[in-house]
C-alpha cells in the first residue's frame, strides 16, 4: 500500500509526506508515471498556481494518467483546483475530472483575499458529520457549491470546502496544517473513500 | 466565518527562543521546539519564528530546526530573518515552512516581494513592518533584530502599506515597536489608521499583556490576527486561556 504524492514543484512536499507518514502509510514523492499508475492512492498537493501545477503535470506525462486513475486520489487545495474544467488564476485550462470552474475571491465581499487562517468546515452529508471542524486555509481562489460538494465553508459567501466525485476527493483547506481535523480527514481519505 | 487566530511569536537566536524588551536585552526563554510543541498543543492557529541573530548578522537563518520544527507541529508557520532572495525563501519553505516574513530585504529592494509572489503564490509572502512614530508620522525601521543596527527608513507606514500590497504581499504583520515587550496593549490607532488602506489580512503585533488586551484588538479592529510572545513565553496565560476568554466576549475562534 503505498501512497504516491505527485511533485508538482510545490513546496509542502515535507509536510504532506508527514501527515501520510502519521497515518501508517508508506509514501513516496515522485512524478515518474508508472510509480503514479500503479499507487494504491495518489496526493496531489499543490501549492503555487493552477498554471504551474498543471504545466509539471503536463512535461511529466502525468495528464491523462491522472485523469484515469482508478486509485483514491486526494487533491489539496490547488491540487483539487486543477481536477475542475478551468482555474481562472492565470485562465488555466485544468483537467477536467470534476465539472465547474475555480473563481478568484471578490474583495468587494468585504472579505481579505487571500483568505488565510482557520474556518470552520460543514460537511453535508450525516456520515461524514463527524469531520466538522475548523481546518486551516490559505488560498485565493475557490469553487463554488456543487453538485459534489461534500463540505462547504463561508468567506464572504458560501464556497467548497471539500468536493468529491467517484474516487477523487478534492479539499480546499490544507488537512496537514490542520492538526486533529485534518488528521481525521486524512483517515477518512484513506479508509472510506 | 474564519477565525481570529493566535500567533505566538518566537524571536530565534543562536537556536534558542529568546524575548526582549523594545528589541533590547534578550534573555533566553526557552528550547524552539518544546515551546513549538507547547504552543500548538495549547490551540495556538500558527506560528511565527524571527531569526533575529539573522537578519542583523547578514546571515540566512541557521536552517536545521526549520525542518525538525515541520517535524513535531501540524499547524502552519512562518519564517523570518535574514531571507534575501528567491533561493532562501526557497530552502526555508522546502524545509516546510508555510510562510517566509520579510522586512529589511524587501526595504531595500521591493521587486522582491512580486518575485516571491510570484513564485511561490501569495499566500507564501508576508512582510514584517516594523513601525515607530516619528513627529507624529508612523515610519519604517530597518535591521531590527539589535538596536545597533536599528534605524529609521524614510518611508511611510501608510505608503509602505500600499506598495507591498500592490506587489503581490499575502500578509503584513503590523509591529509597534514602541509597544514591543511591555505590555500595555496593541497600538489600536496605529492599527486602525492602517487597516483602512488594507485588502490583505493583518496581524497585530506588540503589547499584548493580558487577555483584555486581544479583547480590545479584535473588538476595536479589524484586524485578522494577533501575534504575541512574552506573555506566552512567561506562562502568564496560555493560548487556551486567551482563546476562551476571547469567546466568551463573542470574539470567533478557534477552540
Amino acid at each position: 500500500m503505498t501512497v504516491a504524492i505527485v511533485d508538482c514543484g510545490g513546496a509542502n512536499l515535507r509536510s504532506v509526506q508527514r501527515a501520510v507518514e502519521l497515518q501508517n502509510m508508506k509514501s513516496i514523492i515522485t512524478n515518474d508515471k508508472a510509480k503514479v499508475s500503479s499507487a494504491s492512492y495518489v496526493i496531489l498537493p499543490g501549492v503555487g498556481s493552477a498554471n504551474s501545477v498543471m504545466q509539471s503535470l503536463k512535461s511529466n506525462n502525468l495528464l491523462e494518467t491522472v485523469k484515469y486513475l482508478t486509485s483514491p486520489v486526494l487533491g489539496i487545495c490547488i491540487g483539487m483546483h486543477v481536477l475542475f474544467d478551468q482555474s481562472e488564476e492565470n485562465n488555466t485550462e485544468c483537467m477536467g475530472i470534476i465539472s465547474g470552474n475555480i473563481k478568484k475571491f471578490n474583495p468587494e465581499l468585504n472579505i481579505k483575499v487571500p483568505q488565510m487562517g482557520w474556518n470552520k468546515v460543514t460537511f453535508l452529508q450525516e456520515q461524514v458529520k463527524k469531520l466538522d471542524d475548523y481546518y486551516y486555509f490559505a488560498n485565493s481562489y475557490y469553487s463554488q457549491i456543487y453538485n459534489h460538494t461534500l463540505a462547504t465553508a463561508e468567506y464572504g459567501q458560501p464556497f467548497t470546502a471539500t468536493i468529491q466525485k467517484n474516487n477523487f476527493l478534492g479539499c480546499q483547506f490544507h488537512p496537514e496544517k490542520s492538526s486533529h481535523a485534518g488528521k481525521r480527514f486524512l483517515n477518512y481519505f484513506f479508509n472510506e473513500i | 466565518m474564519i477565525t481570529k487566530r493566535i500567533i505566538p511569536c518566537l524571536d530565534v537566536k543562536n537556536n534558542k527562543v529568546v524575548k526582549g524588551i523594545q528589541f533590547k536585552n534578550h534573555q533566553i526563554v526557552g528550547s524552539i521546539m518544546n515551546l513549538a510543541k507547547k504552543y500548538s498543543n495549547d490551540g495556538a492557529d500558527e506560528l511565527v519564528f524571527y531569526d533575529i541573530s539573522a537578519s542583523t548578522e547578514g546571515s540566512i537563518v541557521n536552517k536545521n530546526w526549520v525542518s525538525k520544527v515541520a517535524d513535531v507541529i501540524d499547524i502552519p508557520f512562518c519564517v523570518a530573518g535574514g531571507i534575501k532572495t528567491l533561493e532562501d525563501a526557497r530552502q526555508i519553505l522546502n524545509l516546510g515552512a508555510d510562510k517566509i516574513s520579510i522586512n529589511t530585504p524587501a526595504l531595500i529592494n521591493p521587486n522582491l516581494i512580486s518575485q516571491l509572489s510570484n513564485e511561490f503564490g501569495s499566500q507564501c509572502v508576508v512582510i514584517g513592518m516594523d513601525i515607530k512614530f516619528k513627529d507624529a508620522e508612523a515610519y519604517l525601521f530597518a535591521k531590527t533584530g539589535n538596536e545597533k543596527t536599528a534605524y529609521c527608513t524614510n518611508k511611510k507606514a501608510i505608503d509602505w502599506l500600499l506598495q507591498v500590497q500592490d506587489l503581490g504581499a499575502g500578509e503584513v504583520v503590523i509591529n509597534a515597536m514602541g509597544q514591543d515587550g511591555v505590555k500595555t496593549g496593541y497600538d489600536l490607532e496605529l492599527l486602525r489608521s492602517l487597516e483602512r488602506k488594507c485588502s490583505i489580512p493583518i496581524i497585530a503585533s506588540g503589547g499584548a499583556g493580558g487577555p483584555d488586551d486581544f479583547i480590545d484588538v479584535f473588538k476595536k479592529t479589524q484586524v485578522d490576527g494577533a501575534l504575541a510572545a512574552s506573555i506566552f513565553h512567561r506562562n502568564e496565560f496560555s493560548v487556551g486561556q486567551i482563546k476562551e476568554a476571547l469567546r466568551a466576549n463573542n470574539v470567533n475562534v478557534r477552540l
